[in-house]
């Protein structure tokens, strides 16, 4: 081009350009990461309470366990008072079921099985099945709450 | 800085560089003329371009402009769609959700509104800048029908876009529009109910909106815009005018 070499302006140069041009993008970039891990989170979740309410402890008769698979989570009113057993297998999360006949409870996906305190008969899962904490709410009711995985037996007497 | 040229040069004459870009390092025309036309993506593009089809007073930069806001839109709204249930009422609760729950959602939601208006807006004006400046004649002739044709999908998809919030405006909005399709002679009625899933705006029309704006629109737009771009190359570069092409021509 002959009529080309005009200076935009003074005190410009290649090298301020590129240090405007690549701080900007830094910039840009960290206010995107920023930005996308802010929407990313959901602020608000729409998934059912971890507190789940039983009804009246009478609802469970002595030496039974009643399954509340909408739950994930087995009531069983032993000798010791009723407790909370986490329906989900320790293994890889299935959902385990109780089988009456044989009395004890049993992982459909990898044959792990489990006694009706949650300790483990055979398979291959890592530990026993949860406890959850129980107790009983201000009307009676049994409350559960499946967020507070009890380290230790405790029972709700009655 | 030699070290760094050289060490450039050599990543790319490396054998694993030159097995995804064949073209390796060199600047005579030819390798530049390689790197352009051995790639998927730049090979749409020319390899030259005329000094003047650069400057801002040949195309007003409409139909770039246009594609800047394809990008923000299909941007936008794919993280849009993270949030949104394209189902009966849950769209309007996404949609408000959006707005006031969403970190940046609002910002979003309102970037691919304004976004869109931009875009029909900018569409007609490159149209009717085209069509002013006679750039439709031939050999330009088959690229202005492929423009008619994103015309038409950038209609549709502002349309169908409008039905998503289901909102008050959006449900009479589609309810009139897909009345008048409905005037189409003899196939209107059937041509309306296919469109809606139903007699009335209801679920299946939002589904099918959806899957219209989010994927078959998109995708039909992709293909002609990459077909568009293609045959500005093919047919001569951009159209810059009879009386400044002559003595700017490089």
């Amino acid at each position: 081009m002959p009529d080309e070499e005009k200076k935009p302006c003074e005190g410009c140069s290649r090298r301020l350009f590129t240090r405007i041009g690549v701080g900007s993008i830094a910039v840009a970039g960290v206010g995107s990461a920023v930005f996308g891990y802010e929407f990313l989170s959901p602020n608000v979740l729409y998934e059912p309470s971890p507190i789940v309410d039983a009804g009246k402890p009478d609802k469970y008769p002595p030496d039974s366990v009643t399954p509340d698979l909408q739950s994930g989570l087995y009531i069983v009113h032993g000798p010791q008072g009723i407790y909370t057993l986490s329906a989900v297998c320790t293994h890889l999360g299935c959902l385990t079921a109780w089988k009456p006949e044989l009395g004890i409870i049993a992982c459909p996906c990898h044959g792990s099985k489990f006694r009706t305190d949650g300790t483990k008969i055979e398979g291959p899962a890592p530990r026993p099945l949860q406890w959850l904490k129980t107790s009983l709410g201000d009307d009676g009711n049994l409350l559960i709450d499946r967020s507070e995985p009890l380290d230790h037996k405790q029972f709700v007497r009655i | 800085m030699p070290g760094l040229a050289e060490g450039l040069a050599g990543v790319r004459n490396s054998r694993v560089w030159r097995s995804v870009f064949r073209s390796g390092s060199g600047d005579s025309n030819l390798h530049r003329s390689l790197a352009v036309q051995q790639n998927v993506f730049l090979h749409l593009a020319s390899v030259k371009v005329r000094r003047r089809a650069l400057d801002f007073s040949v195309t007003w930069y409409l139909g770039t402009l246009s594609l800047g806001c394809f990008f923000i839109l299909v941007v936008t709204g794919i993280l849009l769609m993270l949030y949104y249930h394209p189902s009966v009422p849950q769209a309007y609760a996404d949609m408000k959700d959006m707005q006031f729950v969403v970190s940046a959602g609002v910002f979003l939601r309102n970037l691919h509104r304004w976004s869109a208006h931009a875009m029909v807006l900018l569409v007609f004006a490159h149209m009717f800048r085209v069509f002013y400046r006679g750039a439709y004649r031939p050999p330009r002739e088959f690229n202005w029908v492929i423009g008619v044709v994103l015309l038409m999908v950038t209609l549709f998809l502002s349309y169908t876009g409008y039905l998503l919030p289901w909102d008050q405006l959006a449900f009479w909005a589609i309810t009139v529009g897909s009345n008048i399709l409905s005037a189409v002679p003899v196939l209107g009625a059937k041509i309306r109910f296919l469109i809606l899933g139903g007699h009335t705006v209801n679920a299946n029309a939002l589904l099918r909106f959806y899957v219209l704006h989010c994927l078959i629109l998109p995708v039909i737009a992709v293909f002609f815009l990459a077909i568009h771009f293609w045959r500005i190359r093919k047919d001569g570069g951009l159209h810059i005018g009879a009386e400044a092409g002559d003595k700017t021509d490089e």
